[in-house]
This record gives structure tokens, C-alpha cells and sequence, in this order.
């Protein structure tokens, strides 16, 4: 009993540890000083953040953010899918070649990817901006997509493609009535995956940016320069609870999806019997 | 029928010309730089200076050190409490496992400027001056990557079978010889991703020792990202190839460690 409280109380002291900073900046967002101490609750800081006169840097490079990784998700999702139904659909030796190509920039250094597109947009004297931002996204976000349709696709029935071609279907409608059907949930999970990535990155971000500022670089930038602007305490902490709704929305999604699928096979098997 | 399946391969097409062309032909951009000094000529020149240039040398050691120490504290911290996890003894719960999953979910930019608050915070409730350097450095990266040492572990022990620990048991060793021959031993697939996982993204992250070591930590990341901002493409490339060299050696250690066992690696979500 005595370990089993020790063991216990270990656990939940780690898990302070790694939820202490955390903790620390969203009680500090309710309080107006510049720096890290205590002047009394108030929403000064967040009235601030949503003051367009005080905080136009920061909500533009939310905007950004979120083009960015609206667009980047979406054309990495589009160029997954057709990617993963055909590597599904090679021989086993260019399969294999797609797959290592698409392990690279998963395994690569961030920095190194980085910098090495950094390298290629100078060769090819594209000005840096949105677009090189994008850019960079979709090469590292696709694998991911690609990594979770192909699951999707090696448990899907394959008869029913085929029975689709044989009841007159073209083959473009068949892969849209019979196959996207039953791979959507890797899509979603797949676009999902994408987006929160490309809201996450930093690193591959900041060498192929100029002129406009995503929130890490801007928070980078700011954190470098002077300390942390005070109301970005406040944008973190918006941040965080946008996170965790996310994940709680996303979970009960999830549960959701696995509830239906148990229900329907209960029901195939029910029709079988 | 053939014609059909012929047709679907090629919709991996435009994907493998954009990989070839956003992928494999920047990584040569890196091998070409490396491998060519500033006018543009081949030579090794960037590599000899990486080994006589005393500076980028000691902060390569210093990244390896401090890669090395973040592993071994973070195993230290993390391995007791992927054993009490995924111990059915002392916890039956889920959420608190999912606890430790939550954390990554936060821009980790976010988390090292949090932990950098919270030294400031504790600077000023306790009236002391924090310095910000090597120490807090290693904490932040403890702080960073903590969940990917529990992560593997946890999901190599808690899918291990029973039955050995009782019979070790049965057969007269002690509880903590237990551990040590048999927990441990069956661990090691999981041990040892969680060590790479570790270990890779300390060796190359500049961020967490640009925000949380004031400029007195130059790590080999950090000495990359200059280069490349002061225009000296050259030596960054060369740097970046012993970057990769060296993340490309720990991951041939864990795939001869672990190619039986396959753990859950990678993103969990």
C-alpha cells in the first residue's frame, strides 16, 4: 500500500514537472506587468491581444498562420491521397522506393530540411514569402497524410473497386464511389495531422520566411528580442485551451467513428447469421 | 483488369515528382554545398576546418554531451514511470497515461518560452537572480522531450507478458532482480527508441538553447542556423551532412537493437 502511494505520488510530481511552466504562464496572462510578477487579476492582456490599435503584429501573423496552414493542409491532403492509392497500387520495389522517399522528411533533421529548401528557393530565385512557406509544409506534411490513408487502404476491400468497374462504372468514379468511401477516416485523421503540423512548425518555417511573420516566428522574434511581449501570455494560454478543445472534439469524433464501425459490423455479422 | 491497376500507380505521380523535386534535389543542393568551397570548386575544405576550427568542434562535443545528459535524465526520470504505468498493480487508469501524451500537443516553442517564464517567475517570488545557461538549457530539454522516452517504454511494458515476472518470481528471485533481469531485458526494444527519440532532436535543436542558454550555449544547431543566416552556405552544409551523419549512426544502432521488436515509434496520435 505504502509503494503503491509512493508510486503514485511519483507520477503525479513528474507529471507537475511537466505541467508547472505551463500552469505558470496561463495564471500570469491574468495580470497586466511586463515582467513575471503578480500586479493583481485583470483581462488587460487579452483586451490588449484583441485591440487591433496595439496588437496588429500579432493577429496578422494569426491570419497568416492560418492560411498557411489551411492551404498547406489541403493541397497535401489532395496530393496524399492520389499518392497513397497509387503506392498502394505499385510493385514491391518502386513501393518500397516511394516509401523510403516518403520517410525522409519525417526522419530528416528539421533544420536540415529547412535549410536545404532554403537552398533550393535561392537556386531557383523564387522570393521568399507565403508561397515558400506552403511549400515547405506540403513536403513535410504529405508523408504524414500518406502514412495514415495507407492503413485505410490495406484494410479496405478491394472486390468492391472491382465489382463497381464491372456494374459500368469508370474507373475515376469507381475510385470515387468505391475506394475514397472507405479510406475517409485515414483522409481526416490525415488532413487533421497536417494542419495541426503546420500550425506547430517553427523550425523548417523560419529559414523560408521573409517579409511576413507566422506566430512562432513572430514569438521567436519577440522572445529573442526583449523578453515576451505580455499579451502573447495571453495568446499562448487562447492557445492552449484551443488545443485541448481540439483534442477533446477530436476524441469524441473518434469514439464516435468506432462506435458506428462496431455497430455495423454487429450488423453484417447479424445479417450473415 | 491489368490495364486498370496500371492506371491507379501512376496517381502517385505528380507526388514522386514533387518529392524528387522538394526532397532529393535540395538534400543534393546540401551534398553539393558541403563538398565546395566559396568560389565554387570541389574540396574537402569545410570538413578539415570543421576539425581544426577549435569553436565548431568543442560545440559539436558540447551537443553530443548535452544530448547525452538530457537521455540520461530523461530515462532516469522517465522509465519508473512508464514501469508504474503500465503496472497493473499501481495503475489501472488511462487518462493518466493520455496526461502525459497532452503536453506535445503544445507548440514546443510555446513550452520552452513557458519554462523560461516560470525560471523568471520563480527568479522574482524568491528574490534571486536565475542565470540562464547550460543548466537551464538541459532542463528545457528534459522538459521538451520527456514524453518520448515514456511514450516507447510504456508501450513495450504494458504489452509484456505476465507470466515471465511470475515465474521469476516463482522461481525465487528477488523483486529487484526482477527488474533488472527480466523487466529490463524485455524492455530494451522500447528503451532503446525512446533513447533515440531522445537523443535525435536535442542533438539538432537551436531553439531550446537559443531561449533558454542567453547565447552562452552553442550548440551544433545553433552553429548551423548562423552560418546559414551570415550567407555561409558552404560550411552550414557541410555541418548539416555531420548532423545527419551522426543522427544517421543512432538510427542504425536502434534498427540492429530493434529490428525484432516493433514499438510504437514516432507519433502516437
Amino acid at each position: 500500500m505504502v509503494k503503491k502511494i509512493l508510486a503514485k505520488g511519483y507520477v503525479y510530481l513528474v507529471l507537475l514537472f511537466l505541467y508547472a511552466p505551463i500552469a505558470v504562464l496561463v495564471i500570469y496572462s491574468f495580470t497586466p506587468a511586463a515582467t513575471m510578477q503578480w500586479q493583481g487579476f485583470s483581462l488587460e492582456l487579452y483586451q490588449d491581444l484583441f485591440n487591433p490599435a496595439k496588437s496588429a503584429d500579432i493577429l496578422d501573423a494569426l491570419k497568416n498562420t492560418l492560411i498557411i496552414a489551411g492551404i498547406s493542409s489541403i493541397i497535401s491532403t489532395l496530393i496524399g491521397i492520389f499518392a497513397a492509392i497509387g503506392i498502394y497500387n505499385m510493385k514491391n520495389r518502386s513501393k518500397e522506393a516511394m516509401m523510403t522517399v516518403s520517410k525522409i522528411p519525417m526522419m530528416n533533421a528539421e533544420i536540415v530540411t529547412g535549410v536545404s529548401l532554403m537552398l533550393l528557393f535561392l537556386l531557383f530565385g523564387i522570393p521568399f514569402g507565403m508561397v515558400t512557406v506552403i511549400i515547405a509544409h506540403i513536403v513535410f506534411c504529405t508523408p504524414y497524410v500518406i502514412l495514415s490513408i495507407m492503413p485505410k487502404l490495406q484494410q479496405m476491400d478491394n472486390n468492391l473497386y472491382e465489382a463497381a468497374l464491372d456494374l459500368g462504372c469508370t474507373p475515376m468514379k469507381a475510385l470515387f464511389k468505391a475506394v475514397l468511401p472507405q479510406i475517409m477516416s485515414g483522409i481526416v485523421s490525415g488532413f487533421f495531422l497536417a494542419f495541426t503540423l503546420s500550425i506547430d512548425d517553427f523550425v523548417v518555417t523560419i529559414f523560408n520566411i521573409q517579409g511576413i511573420n507566422t506566430l512562432s516566428t513572430f514569438i521567436y522574434a519577440d522572445a529573442a528580442k526583449n523578453g515576451l511581449t505580455p499579451s502573447l501570455r495571453a495568446l499562448s494560454t487562447m492557445i492552449l485551451v484551443s488545443v485541448l478543445l481540439l483534442l477533446v472534439i477530436v476524441n469524441i469524433f473518434s469514439h464516435r467513428e468506432k462506435k458506428s464501425k462496431n455497430k455495423a459490423v454487429a450488423k453484417t455479422k447479424g445479417v450473415k447469421i | 483488369m491489368k490495364k486498370i491497376t496500371i492506371k491507379r500507380k501512376y496517381l502517385a505521380f505528380p507526388y514522386a515528382i514533387f518529392m524528387l523535386l522538394f526532397v532529393l534535389l535540395p538534400l543534393a543542393l546540401i551534398v553539393f554545398y558541403a563538398f565546395t568551397n566559396a568560389d565554387g570548386s570541389i574540396s574537402l575544405e569545410n570538413f578539415i576546418n570543421f576539425f581544426t576550427d577549435g569553436v565548431t568542434f568543442n560545440s559539436f562535443l558540447d551537443s553530443i554531451w548535452i544530448a547525452f545528459i538530457t537521455t540520461v535524465i530523461c530515462f532516469v526520470i522517465g522509465f519508473p514511470v512508464a514501469y508504474i504505468l503500465a503496472n497493473k498493480k499501481y495503475n489501472r487508469n488511462k487518462t493518466l497515461f493520455l496526461l502525459f501524451l497532452l503536453p506535445m500537443w503544445i507548440n514546443f516553442l510555446l513550452r520552452t518560452i513557458a519554462t523560461r517564464a516560470m525560471f523568471e517567475a520563480f527568479g522574482s517570488w524568491l528574490d534571486i537572480e536565475i542565470t540562464f545557461g547550460k543548466a537551464t538549457t538541459i532542463f528545457g530539454m528534459v522538459y521538451n522531450f520527456l514524453p518520448f522516452m515514456i511514450i516507447p517504454i510504456y508501450s513495450t511494458l504494458s504489452s509484456l507478458d505476465k507470466s515471465y515476472t511470475e515465474a521469476a518470481l516463482d522461481l525465487g528471485a528477488t523483486p529487484t532482480k526482477v527488474i533488472t533481469r527480466v523487466i529490463l531485458p524485455l524492455a530494451i526494444p522500447g528503451i532503446i527508441s525512446g533513447i533515440t527519440m531522445v537523443f535525435m532532436p536535442t542533438l539538432s535543436t537551436f531553439v531550446i538553447s537559443d531561449l533558454l542558454g542567453n547565447n552562452l550555449v552553442q550548440l551544433l544547431g545553433n552553429i548551423i542556423n548562423l552560418e546559414f543566416t551570415q550567407n555561409s552556405w558552404n560550411y552550414g552544409s557541410a555541418l548539416s551532412i555531420i548532423l545527419l551523419l551522426l543522427m544517421g549512426l543512432t538510427m542504425f544502432i536502434e534498427k540492429k537493437y530493434n529490428n525484432k521488436t516493433q514499438t510504437a515509434g514516432g507519433r502516437i496520435w
